[in-house]
């Protein structure tokens, strides 16, 4: 007996034409990444990443993404859990408004924050006058990368912490713990998995995002130059094998973080089958 | 311990209401039954006597536990039992994890040694029968194991009320009878006062020192099953708490008139309407003085002490139900599509404000 669909000469097809395209969209430009960044052998690549402004690309990004996790990790799981565990008016609007960050550009994004914290914004007058520089400077490319990611984290626990609803919160709750050993205890260990996953995705964007820091960081080599800009700056520079060097950089972050994507999903299909 | 409820109401939003204000007093080591059907306010109840939901705020009600008034206490210092319709085990904990999570969130003075807190839940599980299925996690096991974990659990502070939501809905008849059997022994055993939510009439009035039946955010009437069954308070009541078998016609000079129905009562002239228990007819091959209710068999279920026995007629909008003897049923050599004549030997009535019955249960003399 063959099932509907299972036309062998169709399989065939679809898995070939899904090999090629994958090769042709996903893989060649990652081959072509490293080769360029190597075309001049190993020596020329270290001296493009050890140059002291690649260096503090390299820095800048790192920090930034390392204040973004924890600061979207904390809003993310409030947010989720206010969402999920009360009912309130404007409860949908909210949800709603969560995934603004998806469906506006990041560039727009980036234009909107220095409208309102830029020098001549809106509140860009009292700011000046308490001396205080947001756009320019890190402040800024930290603001609109938390922007741009805040979504990751709420939208990965909330179809999860409604699925499992309130019940184990309430049984907690009646055997006597309080809200800190409630969340440690019950609500986290539910949920931890797709907190990860949550923080896997907001890395990879935070390290990537180009749009938006462009408009807000001002890309002053060695200050305020993330990577992403940096790869930019070099190409402009005619410096080929620079810019394919910090790419190649940018390439190996986003292999390391779906390496770590795919074993969690491994790891969590193993529960699954085990439980 | 004693629990009292004075003018507990609930409302969610403006319009929606779930509870009209309730009194209700259970006595200390009492076992409580709240009965109803879906939407009745059964759970909205139990849930505002655990502090799970909130009382309305105005008219103020008070819930008192013994002389303590909790209305305002927080659920996780009411100290109470709660058993979820669905366990509520925690899924990522091992079944002596779950049983022990009570004990170890206690504060740290109240807490007992790790020592203590491993044996009481060695005694609780033992006491539930699941010592050899410590190390498993709730996926592992089957609803009426996981009901019994959660019974351990909530039995875990050594509560003295106890309150359980559905607590047998989700399991199979057999599991369900042998878990009832086995909460009342553990309630006459801890002398705790509980109270359970059932849709399932035959549980509460097999399981309950008391039942309350409710409907509609109200306690219809509230009493042990005995009273309840022998004088429902109204017609709601009386439907809910088995099956009935309706009677609807004009009674002109003491005979009620139906189709071709006939039927000797004692009562004024107009509309009325009758209802009967299924065991409170008997079958006959003939019609009686009093009585002409010609009917029909439809279906027959041998199954059980008594025979149920499917009747239909023309003049009645809904088949009839009457359990017979078996010895009536080899005797009539009742078969589908049998022809014989229905005798009530007792009817009751209720008004339609359903206050109490209009007219006590009468005799007819058929036999």
């Amino acid at each position: 007996m063959q099932r509907i669909g299972d036309a062998p000469a169709l399989r065939r097809l679809l898995i070939g034409a899904a090999v090629a395209l994958s090769a042709l969209f996903l893989l060649l430009p990652l081959v072509a990444i490293f080769a360029q960044a190597f075309s001049q052998g190993l020596g020329t690549f270290w001296v493009n990443v050890s140059d002291t402004y690649t260096l503090a690309a390299i820095g800048l990004t790192l920090f930034i993404t390392a204040l973004t996790i924890p600061i979207n990790l904390v809003f993310g799981v409030m947010l989720a859990w206010l969402v999920t565990r009360f009912a309130f008016p404007g409860r949908r609007l909210l949800q709603t408004l969560i995934d603004i960050p998806f469906a506006i550009s990041p560039v727009v994004a980036g234009l909107v924050y220095l409208l309102l914290y830029g020098r001549n914004g809106w509140l860009g007058g009292w700011l000046d006058a308490h001396d205080i520089q947001l756009m320019f400077a890190w402040p800024g490319i930290l603001m609109v990368t938390v922007f741009v990611t805040c979504p990751f984290v709420a939208r990965e626990l909330i179809p999860l912490m409604q699925a499992q609803g309130s019940r184990e919160e309430e049984a907690a709750v009646t055997l006597g713990a309080s809200g800190f050993t409630l969340f440690r205890r019950v609500t986290l260990p539910n949920i931890r998995w797709a907190l990860l996953y949550g923080v896997i995705l907001t890395n990879a964007r935070a390290v990537g995002e180009f749009g938006a820091v462009s408009v807000v960081s001002g890309a002053i080599r060695g200050e305020t130059n993330t990577l992403p800009l940096h790869v930019e700056l070099l190409y402009q520079d005619y410096n080929t094998v620079g810019a394919f060097a910090s790419a190649a950089l940018l390439a190996l972050i986003a292999l390391f973080t779906l390496a770590a994507k795919a074993g969690l999903e491994w790891r969590a299909a193993r529960r699954e089958a085990l439980a | 311990m004693s629990i009292r409820l004075e003018n507990i109401a609930k409302h969610y939003g403006p319009r929606a209401r779930a509870l009209s204000p309730i009194d209700l007093d259970i006595r200390e080591g009492e076992l409580i039954g709240l009965l109803g059907p879906s939407g009745s306010g059964k759970t909205t109840l139990l849930r505002i006597m655990a502090g799970l939901e909130q009382p309305d705020p105005a008219p103020a009600g008070r819930i008192q536990f013994g002389e303590r008034d909790v209305t305002r206490v927080h659920v996780r210092d009411r100290r109470i039992g709660f058993v979820f319709q669905h366990y509520a085990l925690f899924r990522h904990m091992s079944v002596y994890d779950n049983v022990a999570f009570g004990l170890t969130v206690l504060p740290r003075r109240e807490r007992p040694s790790s020592g203590e807190i491993r044996a009481r839940v060695h005694r609780l599980l033992e006491m539930v029968q699941l010592e050899q299925l410590a190390t498993r996690y709730p996926a592992q096991l089957s609803g009426g194991q996981q009901q019994r974990v959660s019974l351990a659990r909530a039995l875990a502070l050594r509560p003295e009320v106890l309150l359980l939501d559905e607590p047998f809905g989700a399991l199979d008849a057999k599991v369900r009878q042998e878990l009832r059997r086995w909460l009342r022994h553990l309630h006459d055993e801890l002398g705790f006062t509980s109270v359970f939510v059932t849709h399932d009439q035959e549980e509460a009035l097999e399981l309950s020192d008391r039942v309350a039946v409710m409907s509609n955010g109200r306690i219809e009437q509230i009493d042990t099953p005995e009273a309840l069954y022998r004088a429902p308070a109204n017609r709601f009541v009386f439907e809910f708490l088995g099956d009935v078998n309706h009677l609807e016609g004009e009674v002109r000079e003491g005979v009620l008139t139906c189709g071709e129905a006939r039927l000797a009562v004692d009562m004024p002239d107009g509309a009325a309407e009758l209802l009967m228990r299924p065991h409170e007819l008997s079958l006959a091959p003939a019609p009686s003085a009093e009585a002409h209710l010609p009917m029909t068999v439809t279906a027959v279920s041998p199954v059980g002490a008594e025979v149920r026995v499917e009747l239909a007629a023309d003049w009645l909008a809904e088949p009839w139900l009457a359990t017979v003897r078996h010895a009536d049923f080899e005797h009539l050599a009742l078969a589908r599509g049998k022809r014989l004549y229905a005798l009530p030997r007792r009817w009751h009535r209720f008004d339609d404000q359903g206050a109490r019955p209009a007219a006590r249960p009468r005799l007819a003399t058929a036999d």
